[in-house]
């Protein structure tokens, strides 16, 4: 099938190698500074953006991000991911973070999803990370798909085979280390991408260039979206305090350390 | 307030661990119990739980639900869910009933929380314990909103025993609208498997046996081979960093390495009782797949190392190489 519409849902998450530490802000828990962290785009959304960029390519298709988080924030986060692949944005101005509700954001979500131009649902793949490094309920992409009416669902994707007809076939991981395979009629779909199979582009400049020229004006049209997170109540969040004696065996005879860890291993 | 456990039956018709751990979670729960099992073949695992308490037993089966898939299954749980109209709705979160909560929950009007560790119910309101930013933080939450679905992981709860008995089920027939077909399960050999949940130890390949060792060189055949004849000793299960998945996948490092063996802040959050780490230096993103890991070990060069900071039981700091080749050797 030529020209899906390919519309990515994936937002921003703190750089994995900060140290976070919760806070009880004016509307509940927040991060500590959390708007002087560094922020990466949440690695499952990444993996869910270059998968559909690569499957654009082969199908003449077009791909969408539609991302919901601080405008500032998801600006600084855009200088590096614009370079990766070619994509259009549709900003959504509100809160990122682990705390807020997911049935609020895929509302919100969905809602954007729906006011894209020229949405042929017919030719709507919905991809997205199968969870987020931050709330990590692997809820949202579902509840969007209910909301647009999409019922062809997939979670945990590693891959997709595009067949000329439009038909696909689609591996999502289950336990153990195994996968499902799957057919699927066609569009419209939605895919919670795993990792795919596929490394993370380099940075093209010229795609960059590209991209900034609608992503500038995106982020200054972007759509206020004030989640309240009404219903979620928090007693508590903390930073787990269990902190462990350990015991650093050094200069010890390679034997003696084997033979302690055969006996731990076989209790 | 009405629970309901719901849950999907596997092939033979019984319930796996993780569904009967959830029911351990409603049934702990302490209000009035309400089971619906969907799949193909349901009333062996209603039998295998008849004792439970249930008030009531409700069932969707048939060719339409023996496979995991969103259309099917997402009709079988709404139908439960409508006909037993509990408040509290509680799941498995397997990789099959986590592909449909949500969408279930938007369906039914419900608010929903995944992968709980913690459920319980104290004077008069129910407590959910999960954890956010990929186990860096807990929280303990609460909702008015009712129905509420939530999945629990496994690992958890306590599976209630002895249950065994005759139940009646009463079964509904949704209708399945769904263009999706599933046409298989694609496994490792039983002798290539080294994902295994079931297993007593995880052993956690670090970044370090795909660098260059002593003398300069890398080691990587040795490498692999240490670490598969370790995982054939013991039947452990295998994680690794994204590092050294990374470089696998580029041809760098150890070939049967792939993403799925990721754990931490971009992989899974396995729940296995012991843990050894090697050749990974401990450093929060990592760890953060370790959070449920009962008791750990590490073996590493460097004595100062994440390991070290209250995060294993035990560091040794030696070469992983030499180490893992004699461990092999006496667990043979």
């Amino acid at each position: 099938m030529k020209g899906l519409q390919i519309v990515v849902l994936g937002s921003i998450v703190p750089d994995p190698l900060q140290t976070l530490e919760p806070i009880v802000g004016p509307t509940g828990p927040a991060l500590k500074n959390e708007m002087m962290l560094p922020a990466v785009l949440d690695p499952w959304a990444g993996h869910a953006l270059y998968e559909a960029a690569n499957l654009a390519k082969q199908v003449e298709g077009k791909v969408y991000l539609v991302a919901l988080g601080p405008k500032a924030k998801l600006q600084q986060v855009m200088m590096n991911v614009a370079q990766k692949v070619p994509f259009e944005i549709n900003v959504l101005d509100g809160p990122a973070g682990g705390f807020t509700d997911a049935a609020e954001t895929a509302k919100a979500l969905a809602g954007a999803v729906e006011k894209l131009p020229g949405l042929d649902k017919g030719k709507l793949l919905i991809f997205g990370g199968w969870q987020s490094a931050s709330r990590g309920t692997g809820a949202v992409l579902q509840m969007v798909g209910e909301l647009l009416g999409v019922t062809d669902q997939f979670q945990g994707v590693d891959e997709i085979k595009m067949s000329d007809d439009g038909s696909f076939t689609v591996l999502e991981r289950i336990e153990g280390g195994s996968y499902q395979l799957s057919s699927c009629q066609g569009a419209p779909a939605v895919l919670g991408w795993a990792t795919g199979n596929l490394p993370e582009p380099p940075n093209n400049p010229q795609v960059g260039m590209a991209n900034m020229r609608f992503i500038m004006p995106a982020l200054q049209k972007a759509v206020a979206a004030p989640l309240k997170g009404e219903g979620l109540r928090f007693q508590s969040v903390e930073v787990p305090s269990q902190r462990r004696e350990t015991r650093i065996v050094k200069d010890a005879p390679v034997d003696d350390i084997a033979r302690e860890l055969a006996d731990w291993i076989r209790a | 307030m009405k629970v309901l456990f719901l849950a999907h039956t596997e092939e033979g018709g019984g319930l796996g661990k993780a569904a009967l751990e959830a029911l351990g979670a409603a049934k702990g729960l302490g209000f009035e119990l309400v089971v619906g099992l969907y799949g193909a073949e349901v009333q062996a695992g209603a039998d295998a739980i008849a004792g439970c308490g249930a008030a009531k037993f409700l069932g969707v089966a048939g060719a339409d639900f023996a496979t995991a898939r969103y259309g099917s299954d997402a009709s079988a749980c709404e139908a439960i869910a409508k006909a037993a109209g509990a408040d509290l709705i509680v799941m498995p979160a397997t990789a099959r009933a986590s592909r449909v909560a949500a969408g279930v929950a938007l369906r039914l009007g419900a608010a929903v929380d995944t992968r709980l560790t913690g459920l319980e119910a104290a004077e008069g309101k129910v407590v959910a314990t999960r954890w956010f930013y990929r186990q860096r933080m807990v929280g303990r939450i609460e909702r008015d909103a009712r129905p509420w679905l939530v999945t629990v992981d496994s690992g958890c709860f306590e599976a209630p025993s002895d249950m065994k008995g005759a139940a009646s089920v009463e079964m509904l027939s949704p209708a399945v609208a769904t263009r999706t077909v599933v046409t298989g399960v694609k496994s490792p050999a039983a002798d290539a498997q080294t994902i295994r949940p079931e297993a007593k130890m995880l052993l956690v390949a670090g970044a370090g046996w795909g660098k260059s060792q002593a003398g300069g060189m890398k080691r990587l055949d040795e490498a692999s081979q240490l670490i598969l004849s370790l995982i054939g000793a013991t039947k452990c299960s295998l994680g690794s960093s994204k590092s050294l998945v990374d470089q696998s996948g580029e041809g760098g490092a150890l070939p049967f390495l792939t993403h799925m063996h990721q754990v931490g802040q971009t992989g899974s959050t396995p729940r296995h009782q012991k843990g050894l780490a090697t050749c990974c230096h401990g450093e929060e993103p990592h760890v953060v797949g370790w959070r449920f890991i009962t008791e750990r070990r590490a073996i590493n060069l460097d004595a100062s190392c994440g390991w070290a900071q209250g995060k294993a039981d035990v560091l040794y700091v030696a070469d992983a190489f030499a180490v893992v080749k004699a461990l092999v050797e006496l667990l043979k």
